[in-house]
Formats: C-alpha cells, sequence, structure tokens
C-alpha cells in the first residue's frame, strides 16, 4: 500500500476510536448507555495497527476493552451506539453491551468480560481453520492480566503443540483494574518464556500505529514461513479508570505524571502529526475528521431513536 | 431386532454420524488409546485419522472453549471426558461462553457442541470419579443436558445431539455400558426433549434418571408380583425440561417419587417436585417423594458406599408407605449386583 495512503487509513482508525470513545463520554452522564464501559482511549495504536493488518479471511476475539478493536475491524459505529444504547439496532439487539461486542459479519467472533475466556475461542477459531484448510489467522487480544490464567497457558500449549495459525495479541498496560503487574507476576519477560513453547514473539512499546501495523505484517509473515503461531507483547498507557468515563489519578494508585509522559506519544496526535509532516494540509485532515464525526453523530442519534427490543426477546436466542 | 450394549451403542452413533458428516470431529484425554474411552470410541481413530480424533493436553477449560470457537466456524466438535468431575475444571467455558454466546450474539451463532462425560460408580470411585452433576448443568440457560439409560437411546439420543445447533451435556452412567438392549442399525435420531415411559401402570409414577431407572424396574418387577402397577418415565433430556409426559402420569397415579441418580438437595427431584405441585395439585393423593445420594460426598469403602447409593429396594419401601402397603419380603429376591462385572479399577 502507498505509504501516504496507509498513514490516512490509520489515522481514520485511530481518531475513530477516540472519537467514539469521546462521544461515549460525553453522553455516558445522561445515563441512556446503561452498560459499564471499558474505554480504549490510549490503547488505539494497537486496535488499529493490528486490525489494519488483517484480511477478511482473519478472524478477531477480543475482551471487554473491545470497544478500539471493534471498530478498527468494522468501521462501523451504528450497531456499535444502538448496542450501547440498548437498543434493537444493537449488533445483538441490545443483549450483549458494552463488554460483549460481536459482529460476525466482519468475523469479528467474540469478546468477554471473564479475563482469558476468549483465548481458548480464538484457539477454536485457529483450529477449524487448520482443519478445514481454510486461508486467514486466528487474532486473540487479551490484556497482561490473562497471563495469570491458566486458560492462556493451556492455550498457548495447545496452539504451539498442532502449531495452529493464530496470533496472540497481549496488550500490555501494566494494570489489572488497580493491581501492578509488578504485584502479581514473578516472570520478568513473557515473550522469553512464551518463546520456549516454540511461538514466534515480539515486542513493542511504541505507540505509533503503523510501527504496530508493520510488526503485525511482519508477525504475519513469520507465521506463514514457519507454522508457528506468533505472540505480541505490547505496551500501551490505559488513559482512563478501568470501567467509566473518568480520571482516577485522585485515588493514588498510578501517578500523573506517567500518564503525562505517555501523552506526549499519544498514539492519535502522533499518527496526525505524522499526515501533516508527510504533506497532508490541515485542511485535508479536518475533512476526514468531519466526515467520521459525522459518522458518529448520526449513529448517536439513529441508538436514541430506535425503539428498544421487544420484550419476548429476553427469551430468544437461548437455544437455537 | 438385533442386540447390542450402550458402549456399543454409542460407538456406532459416532462412527455412523462422522460417515456422514466431516465436519465432526472427536477429542478429549484419552479418546484413542487401548481402552477408547470403555469402548465407545473403538474404531473411530481407524477410521477416520487422527485430524479428526485426538488426545488433548490435561487442559479442560481451554478444550473446552476450543470446542466452542470450532462449533462456531462450522465444526460439530464431540469432546469427551472419562469422568463428570473433570467438567469442573471447564465450569468456566461452559458457563461463561458456551452457554451464552449464541444469546450474547443475538441469535447470529450456533454452537453444535456435545460434551458427553462419565458417571463413575463402585469398586471405590470415590468422591472425584461419582459425580453427575446434571441438575448443576441444567441450572444453566443455554446449555442441553441428556441422561440416556438404554442402549436405544444411548445411540438415538447422542445422533441428536450430534445433529443439534445448541451445547449438549451428555451424561452416561458407567454401570449401563453393559447394559443390552434392541438398538436399530440404521442411524435413527430419538428426539430430544421427549420423555420416555419405560413401563406403564396405573399406581404410582416413578421419574428416574439414568442408572436409577434400573432400580426402579427392578422395583416396579418385585411389586408387580403383589399387583402394584408402576409407571416408570425417564425424562432422557432435563434441560430444556418437557414434562408433560410426566405431568400426564403424575395426574394418572396421583403419585410420584423422583429416583435421581444425583444428591437430592436443589436437585432435579426438587425441581419436578415443584413442578408437580403446582400442575397436579389437585390430583395428588400425597407428596411427591424424592430418592437420591445421600448428602455427603461419595465415601470410598463398600459398606458406607452402599448406604450413599439409593437402590431397588429403598424405592420399593418408598412406595410400600406411600401406598400403605405392608412391608414386603425381599428375602428371595435377587438384586442387581453390577460389581460382580465392574472389577476395579475403573
Amino acid at each position: 500500500m502507498d505509504k501516504s495512503k496507509l498513514s490516512l487509513e490509520l489515522y481514520k482508525k485511530v481518531y475513530l476510536i477516540r472519537k467514539s470513545e469521546e462521544t461515549i463520554i460525553k453522553y455516558y452522564m445522561d445515563d441512556d448507555m446503561k452498560t459499564p464501559v471499558h474505554l480504549s482511549v490510549g490503547e488505539e495504536a494497537i486496535a488499529a495497527g493490528v486490525c489494519h493488518a488483517t484480511g477478511k479471511d482473519d478472524q478477531i476475539y477480543g475482551t471487554y476493552r473491545n470497544h478500539g478493536i471493534y471498530l478498527a475491524r468494522t468501521g462501523e459505529t451504528d450497531n456499535f451506539f444502538g448496542e450501547l444504547y440498548g437498543k434493537k439496532t444493537g449488533m445483538a439487539k441490545g443483549k450483549a453491551g458494552s463488554m460483549h461486542m460481536f459482529c460476525p459479519e466482519c468475523n469479528f467472533l467474540g469478546t468477554s468480560a471473564i479475563v482469558a475466556t476468549c483465548i481458548p475461542l480464538g484457539l477454536g477459531g485457529a483450529f477449524a481453520k487448520k482443519y478445514k484448510k481454510e486461508k486467514g489467522l486466528s487474532f486473540v487480544f487479551f490484556g497482561d492480566g490473562a497471563l495469570e490464567e491458566g486458560a492462556f497457558w493451556e492455550s498457548l500449549n495447545f496452539a504451539c503443540l498442532h502449531k495452529l495459525p493464530i496470533i496472540f495479541v497481549c496488550e500490555d498496560n501494566g494494570l489489572a483494574i488497580h493491581s501492578h503487574i509488578k504485584d502479581r507476576q514473578s516472570f520478568k519477560s513473557i515473550t522469553d518464556i512464551v518463546s520456549k513453547f516454540g511461538c514466534n514473539v515480539f515486542k513493542e512499546k511504541s505507540t505509533d500505529p503503523e510501527v504496530i501495523h508493520n510488526l503485525t505484517l511482519e508477525a504475519i509473515k513469520k507465521q506463514k514461513e514457519n507454522g508457528k503461531p506468533c505472540f505480541m507483547h505490547l505496551k500501551y498507557y490505559r488513559y482512563l479508570e478501568h470501567v467509566g468515563i473518568n480520571q482516577d489519578f485522585k485515588f493514588g494508585y498510578r501517578s500523573e505524571d506517567e500518564f503525562k509522559k505517555w501523552l506526549k506519544v499519544d498514539p492519535v496526535n502522533l499518527q496526525r502529526k505524522k499526515l501533516l509532516k508527510i504533506g497532508f494540509s490541515e485542511k485535508e485532515i479536518k475533512k476526514v475528521e468531519t466526515e467520521i464525526d459525522k459518522q458518529i453523530d448520526k449513529s448517536v442519534e439513529l441508538a436514541e431513536k430506535a425503539p428498544f427490543p421487544d420484550c419476548e426477546e429476553v427469551l430468544t436466542d437461548v437455544y437455537s | 431386532m438385533r442386540k447390542i450394549t450402550f458402549q456399543e451403542a454409542l460407538n456406532e452413533a459416532m462412527i455412523q454420524e462422522m460417515e456422514r458428516d466431516k465436519n465432526i470431529f472427536v477429542y478429549g484425554l484419552d479418546v484413542t488409546d487401548h481402552k477408547r474411552i470403555f469402548g465407545s470410541c473403538k474404531n473411530i481413530l481407524e477410521k477416520f485419522g487422527k485430524d479428526r480424533c485426538f488426545i488433548t493436553p490435561l487442559s479442560e477449560d481451554a478444550m473446552t472453549g476450543m470446542g466452542l470457537g470450532a462449533a462456531i466456524n462450522g465444526l460439530r466438535p464431540i469432546h469427551i471426558h472419562q469422568r463428570v468431575d473433570f467438567l469442573v475444571l471447564a465450569m468456566n467455558q461452559l458457563t461463561n461462553m458456551v452457554s451464552i454466546h449464541r444469546y450474547m450474539s443475538g441469535g447470529k451463532v450456533k454452537v453444535p457442541l456435545v460434551i458427553r462425560a462419565i458417571v463413575g460408580r463402585g469398586w471405590g470411585q470415590s468422591s472425584q470419579h461419582s459425580k453427575s452433576m446434571h441438575s448443576i448443568f441444567a441450572h444453566i440457560p443455554g446449555l442441553k443436558v441428556v441422561l440416556p439409560t438404554t442402549p436405544s437411546d444411548a445411540k438415538g439420543l447422542l445422533i441428536s445431539a450430534i445433529r443439534d445447533d445448541n451445547p449438549v451435556i451428555f451424561l452416561e452412567h458407567r454401570w449401563l455400558y453393559f447394559t443390552e438392549g434392541e438398538v436399530p442399525e440404521e442411524p435413527t435420531p430419538i428426539p430430544l426433549e421427549e420423555p420416555n415411559i419405560l413401563q406403564s401402570g396405573d399406581d404410582i409414577t416413578i421419574v428416574a434418571t439414568s442408572w436409577m431407572n434400573v432400580e426402579a424396574l427392578k422395583a416396579a418387577e418385585v411389586l408387580a408380583k403383589r399387583g402394584v402397577s408402576i409407571e416408570v418415565v425417564d425424562p432422557r433430556t432435563i434441560a430444556p425440561l418437557n414434562d408433560k409426559l410426566i405431568i400426564d402420569s403424575v395426574n394418572k397415579t396421583g403419585h410420584c417419587i423422583v429416583a435421581d441418580n444425583d444428591w437430592i438437595h436443589c436437585g432435579f427431584g426438587a425441581e419436578l417436585a415443584a413442578r408437580i405441585s403446582e400442575k397436579c395439585f389437585n390430583d395428588l393423593k400425597s407428596p411427591v417423594n424424592r430418592i437420591g445420594f445421600a448428602q455427603a460426598p461419595c465415601p470410598t469403602t463398600r459398606p458406607l458406599e452402599n448406604e450413599f447409593y439409593p437402590n431397588a429396594v429403598n424405592i420399593i419401601r418408598e412406595i410400600e408407605k406411600k401406598l400403605e402397603l405392608e412391608t414386603t419380603d425381599l428375602s428371595r429376591e435377587e438384586f442387581y449386583s453390577w460389581e460382580k462385572r465392574f472389577k476395579g479399577p475403573f
């Protein structure tokens, strides 16, 4: 892909995520979105960088902090806001809410609010690809907390044993709700350990979406070369509280100074500056942003106006 | 019709279904070893190869989620456990993922996943190799829970479970593996969610699950000699529960005992007793009684194990009390002692 076009596409994705999350923040106190939100602010480079490297045959599995990857993968906001507002127009008719975003049409096949529980699903998706000799990879997103769950190690072991087409994407923000990684993990380098399973490993601290995108392409290439699963260890900083729309530095479990350091390399600003540097005009960028703003505003309006699901829906979809 | 064992019926169902649909695969600990899950997986590796029949690491949780991931991607996995007790290690996947995934997708995905697990008993199986736990699984919306009793049900219900687009927990009592019965050679599905009247009668209804049907039929045989007519109803699928046949039976007889192969407290018998009291209140001649495991972990030593498990004699005595009959002399009756066939260790 043309370098400048890639930069623009990645900017569109990070901007869509940031703006969508800001829109949730703007309206959340109206109390019409009655669903706990774990916002992706700060995580945009990973969501956009990895998802932009995926093709239509690839699958995505994620966590409760899924807005970023959902938006980066689907690009759509009508069903997204419909779901947040609990309306019939949501992708799961309001049954799923923020923590269970889902879009089988885009091979976005499951997100979960129990840490590490979607990893085995992604394993099954990868298994199905190998079994049916189908193209594509299974991308499984999870946080650093998942590294303490048995499901992660069980899945890693099986994936490596059977050489399944899977990319494990660890989004490491150093926090499990409010618990620091140093108080939870005895190991220093997860990539060292994972590599011993026969897994290709990659690690990156950059918040530059292009760096993450290129690293993902490298992982995909490596997986195709040697058939082994890949593990990507990617650092980012969670700007807001674990769940909700507020900053939480006043509670003292982490310092605002650290946040300020990360803010200097904010993924959205970084990518915007890059666009200016490679020759996009302020006007051109503004035009792209306005289009996305309009898309989101329209989706919010639709979601607000949409009807709630019929009461009978409580008992549908339990069984096929 | 030809007769085969319960174990052969399970084996035949899987082989015939796997011949029909290449998306079916079988996996679990020891499915390819020399014992082949008590014979139920015989010849599957040889016929279908290691891509469609393979052993797994000891990772019940991830392997269950793997089955879910495969199922939503067009495959039809059959995951097998030598004991139900091992499924406890997969409860997170079962309750938080497998059972909810269709609902949380707004009905967009199907989950055709079968989980076969064996209920152990006897010869010192003790507290971690003897649980059935069907009421726990049945409590969770989104799961189907099936307990076959006869060889015919083993085959017909397993075929239906495999063809079903929902997750099905299929619980097989180890002692039933030896039982023989008429089973059609052709793959003939028996619909899930249809109870089976194992024996018709007019005086009292016994609703029994799994092995307890064998005990109930023995009790019925003994009391028939005294002119007591007992109806034995096997619900077969306890979730979702179609109770119509059971309700009709109790409305007819006015008496009911639930003989469950599980603990009584908060169990399937409690659910059924509640339904019967709601739906048969005016026709009931006595309260619904429940028979089940002693409310304790399963002990190892034989005398305590005998106290732990209910049997045909318990059912006979309960019926006598309900119908105000004199105590039957059972000294000349021969009751099942499957332990003679069931030498250890498994």
